[in-house]
């Protein structure tokens, strides 16, 4: 499955053109301090969906203590609706290699690790190929490139739990154990694999920076808006004719994107996937961006056929179940939004009664271990919010 | 080998902070915060939570425990950091920098608030019919925010079934908030492992081994778990109703047996602080109860010290003059239920190494089915053998099948100090309120076997002993405490040169006895570990106690525990025993007088092999 629209920095013929291992070559020639100016100027931010500006978390990683430091991809894509890092793992791996070879030689750490998600174990025979074939060409392994740098890329398959694309739930997988969040500080960049100082970025965060190096930051920089730098892959499924992945400039509009995957008779956009926020029509000129709409990727487009209150509890019960269940916030609170959500739907449930609800959903955002308790309410309490004529006068 | 908290799976993010040399916000090693407006300094790495409570500042707590590491997943203990996005948890937060910290503002009040009450309705049951009622961690909590309705409902169905399989732990699913105190208790603190979290979200459950019963899985019976369960989860597998019932039966002798530490803990279920030593109230309340005699195991700590002596002395003579290989050294001592099951799971291969004497408890059992009932022409069958124990793996090693050499059930029934208090109570007894009294004849001269109660007490009671009987001479120690075998570091080595010795013993002229203390089983682990590898060929005897500070520290004592609370204990006993006229166990009378009258052939002869030795069982760790 090919990106859909014109892309800005993942096109395949423009990169053939620029010969993706020159950008290897000029990476490993630059010293790691300037590499990471060069990220940390270009702006860039993860692209997994919490938004960390990478430079500054290459940065920390790069000065924490450690004989050993680690740099790992988070492949875990278990965000429903989302599926740009199977096309980039699928099409662009040189892109996603290089970039985690470029941060390990940046923290100086020696080996990553690719987390990928147990569904895309279909993927692992063609990466593995690649892996060494890069070895064949001393692009991995020892001494990269006579560069003096020597770097591993190990794959591990994830183990089908949502909660594991959660950075130290993730690390806490690798190490073996249940995929649990730990609690922080400390960071994964202090205290990450097996208590050393670790890196996780997204696919999509690794598979830019050689773009970056490549172009250079000022380059990078011309696109998106002040806080927002670059361009971004979204997976669009849901009520339109050309559902897919796209590449878009920062700043673009809910409008644009209705316009660009030709959805009609819209009635609302999830931002985000199930932790995200639903955009109602009113507020189709909002933009995608860090400022405003924040998104590891997903867009799913709802028309005026669709239930709110259906929607809604579609997102509440895989919130139930995908709760890692190790904090009680998350663990009973999920419970208690889906409940309030079948009362609801039963007609017998009192609007009080889910106003004291949205209240439980913010200390649940305050309170919980991790991004998944703490963005588990934002879906009830933007669809309770902007919909709640609808969902109130049918019943 | 020494003890420290980090243990084998702790997740390495929980384990204590590791400050940096030259961390550019540190101090002096103090770090400027403020709580709640007021400024403070704190030594780098403190938690906000031990910060809060040098200051006095009341902080909720449900999964924290000082013997635990740090979870971070109840969240009731969350506090306000100026400049985050969310309210972190005080318990796991080590204060790096200079923080400005509210523990009380609106965000925290409600969002502890929510979780109480997202705990409360999933917490099945009523207070007035739960053990834990007036000591139980989340209804204090429930109280102290006022929580007068359950706001978000509350379960009335069961959900689990009450895992009754166990002859000392019982678990009940439906009470557990998932602290996982247990979980960090059985993995962490014990090394055993038998619980863990399983599944997830909603259906998240603490579970054994394919979810099999306790009764079918390593569980070590230790209770520790039991211990620390904030609520009633987990309990001890109480025999009060069949004691009151043997009691109210006009036919039945009913004995009780009182091991050292009970007495030394059994106050604080009266409000007393711990360290209050109760011996003498509690003869009279077990008395007035309704036992008909009540009896100090002090005396068979005081036989399990010449029996077990005798061995470690034989085992020497055998190795050091016969050269026979097949001599297992060094010993390991057998007095503790948990630690017996955790070798037979863990090391089923070295059981040749425990000393063959039963314990204390057991040894009584026997002898007072035999020796006693002959003494007083009472038909065994009508005597009922209680044995109130700080311990809840008693309970499984009297119902042991082999534990029937009087040829009856040598001890019928254990019974904690939990318990214990329970029937006082009910019987309308306050406890420090009550006269004095004695222990009964023919048991009731005591002497070094009330430290057995805590870590390092037995090896310092054998000591005593064999030094004595090697060399004719008291051991080199000032009023014979020998303070090596004191303490509560996790793994301890001493030895005690014997000199000038009797002729009998002239192999031993010169020889180092030296001997290890461990207790707890992740301590107990170490050694074993070093015995596998080949380290312990010059140790001769080694103490291990199933539970954290020994019996003191039993998972039949009051909750809750501490290392503090331990220590108390232990100084109750060992200012007890300081007070004590004899010392060492082969000057008890009652001990010459049970050698001269019945177990005629002497320590380690026909009779006591019969009656207070045992055999163990191989049972690995996977059990069909
Ligand atoms: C419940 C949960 C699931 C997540 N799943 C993913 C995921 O599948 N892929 C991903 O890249 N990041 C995921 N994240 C975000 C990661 O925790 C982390 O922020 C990210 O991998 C950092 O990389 P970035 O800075 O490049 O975005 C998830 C976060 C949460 C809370
Ligand atoms: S927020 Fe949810 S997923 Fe995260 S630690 Fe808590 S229970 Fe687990």
């Amino acid at each position: 499955m090919p990106i859909k629209n014109k892309s800005v920095i993942f096109d395949r013929e423009n990169l053939n053109k620029e010969n993706p291992k020159e950008f290897l070559y000029k990476a490993l020639k630059m010293s790691p301090s300037d590499l990471i100016l060069e990220v940390r100027e270009s702006g860039l931010k993860g692209r997994g969906g919490a938004g960390f500006p990478t430079g500054t978390k290459w940065m920390l990683a790069s000065a924490a203590v450690s004989d050993k430091k680690f740099v790992v991809c988070n492949a875990d894509e278990g965000e429903p609706g989302t599926f740009k890092d199977r096309v980039l793992l699928d099409e662009f791996s040189d892109l996603v290699f290089y970039g985690m070879i470029m941060c390990g030689y940046a923290i100086r750490a020696n080996k990553g690790f690719v987390y990928l998600r147990g569904e895309y174990r279909y993927l692992l025979d063609k990466l593995l190929k690649y892996l060494d074939k890069m070895h064949e060409e001393n692009l991995l392994g020892k001494n990269i490139l006579n560069s003096g740098f020597d770097f591993d890329i190990e794959i591990r398959l994830g183990s089908g739990a949502y909660v594991c694309g959660e950075e130290s739930a993730l690390i806490e997988s690798l190490e073996g154990h249940r995929g649990e969040s730990r609690n922080r500080p400390p960071f994964p960049v202090n205290t990450g694999y097996m208590g050393h100082p670790t890196v996780v970025n997204n696919v999509e965060t690794f598979a830019t920076v050689p773009i970056i190096i490549s172009r250079g930051a000022e380059w990078f920089t011309t696109v998106g808006t002040l806080n927002s730098k670059g361009t971004k892959l979204i997976s669009v499924s849901g009520d339109c004719k050309e559902p897919g992945v796209y590449e878009v400039p920062f700043g673009i509009s809910i409008n644009d994107i209705l316009k660009l995957v030709k959805a009609e008779n819209t009635k609302a956009v999830q931002v985000g996937g199930a932790s995200g926020h639903c955009v109602p029509k009113e507020q189709f000129d909002r933009a995608l961006s860090f400022e405003d709409l924040s998104t590891g990727g997903s867009i799913m487009i709802f028309n005026e056929s669709r239930d709110m209150l259906h929607i809604l509890k579609n997102f509440m019960e895989f919130f139930v179940e995908e709760s890692c269940g190790q904090c009680t916030p998350c663990r009973i609170g999920n419970i208690k939004l889906l409940e309030g959500v079948e009362k609801v739907e039963a007609g017998d449930c009192a609007l009080s009664y889910i106003k004291e609800l949205i209240e439980l959903g913010k200390s649940m955002q305050l309170a919980s271990k991790c991004g998944l308790g703490q963005s588990s309410p934002n879906p009830f309490i933007s669809i309770m919010t902007n919909f709640e004529n609808e969902i109130f006068s049918q019943r | 080998m020494e003890n420290n908290k980090e243990t084998n799976r702790a997740p390495i993010s929980q384990k204590p902070l590791v400050i940096e040399k030259g961390d550019k916000d540190a101090i002096g090693g103090l770090v400027e915060i403020e709580i709640n407006g007021k400024p403070f300094k704190v030594p780098l790495g403190t938690t906000i939570l031990d910060a809060c409570r040098q200051q006095n500042i009341h902080i909720p707590t449900l999964c924290h425990h000082e013997d635990l590491c740090i979870a971070g997943v109840c969240r009731i203990c969350v506090v306000e950091v100026e400049g985050m996005r969310v309210l972190p948890t005080s318990c796991s937060f080590p204060i790096t920098n200079r923080l400005k910290i509210k523990t009380s503002s609106e965000n925290v009040r409600k969002a502890r608030r929510h979780i109480l009450d997202l705990l409360l309705s999933e917490h099945y049951g009523e207070c007035y019919s739960c053990h834990r009622n007036n000591n139980c961690e989340l209804q204090k909590l429930a109280k102290e925010y006022g929580v007068d309705s359950y706001r978000f409902g509350h379960v009335t169905q069961r959900r689990h079934e009450i895992d009754r399989s166990s002859y000392s732990v019982i678990r009940d699913m439906d009470k557990c908030i998932l602290c996982k105190r247990c979980v960090r208790t059985c993995i962490d603190l014990q090394e055993v492992g038998v619980l863990e979290a399983t599944h997830r979200g909603d259906a998240t459950t603490i579970s054994t081994f394919m979810d099999k019963p306790l009764a079918d899985v390593v569980c070590i019976n230790c209770g520790q778990c039991i211990n620390r369960c904030p609520t009633a989860a987990l309990k001890a597998n109480d025999p009060s109703d069949d004691i009151w019932r043997a009691i109210d039966d006009p036919k039945k002798h009913v004995v009780i047996q009182t091991a050292p530490s009970p007495r030394a803990a059994i106050g604080e279920e009266f409000g007393l602080p711990a360290g209050t030593s109760m011996t003498k109230q509690l003869n009279t309340a077990l008395k007035m109860i309704g036992f008909d005699k009540v009896f100090d195991t002090n005396f068979t700590a005081d036989l399990t010290i010449m029996e077990e002596g005798t061995e470690l002395l034989l085992r020497l003579k055998k190795a050091l003059v016969e050269k026979d290989d097949s001599v297992k050294l060094p010993q390991f001592t057998s007095c503790s239920p948990g630690w017996i099951k955790y070798i037979e799971h863990f090391y089923p291969d070295y059981l040749d190494y425990l000393s063959s004497c039963k314990s204390p408890q057991q040894m009584f059992g026997a002898v007072i089915k035999t020796y006693y009932a002959q003494l007083n022409n009472i038909n065994p069958e009508d005597i009922v053998t209680v044995a109130l124990m700080p311990c809840s793996a008693k309970k499984f090693e009297c119902n042991r099948p082999e534990m029937n050499d009087s040829g009856y059930k040598d001890v019928d029934y254990g019974l904690t100090t939990r318990e214990m208090a329970q029937m006082i109570k009910e019987a309308g007894l306050y406890l420090p309120g009550l006269p004095e009294s004695e222990f009964d004849n023919p048991f009731d001269e005591s002497s070094s076997g009330l430290i057995f109660g805590a870590t390092g007490g037995v090896m310092e009671s054998a000591l005593r002993t064999a030094y004595e009987l090697v060399t004719g001479r008291q051991v080199p120690f000032s009023n014979l405490e020998i303070l090596p075998c004191r303490g509560f570091s996790g793994v301890r080595q001493a030895s005690v040169k014997l000199e000038n010795v009797k002729p009998e013993w002239s192999f031993l002229e010169g020889v180092d006895l030296n001997f290890m203390i461990a207790h707890g089983t992740a301590n107990a682990k170490k050694v074993m570990e070093a015995l596998k590898r080949g380290e312990l060929s010059n140790i001769h005897f080694v103490e291990i106690m199933a539970c954290p500070g020994g019996c003191i520290g039993g998972g039949g004592q009051p909750i809750p525990t501490s290392k503090e609370i331990r220590a108390k204990r232990a100084e109750a006993i060992y200012k007890e025993a300081a007070g004590l006229t004899i010392k060492k166990s082969f000057e008890n009378p009652a001990i010459a007088k049970i050698y001269a009258e019945f177990l005629t052939d002497g320590p380690c002869g026909h009779l006591s092999h019969k009656l207070l030795h045992t055999h163990y069982a191989k049972r690995g760790k996977y059990i069909p």
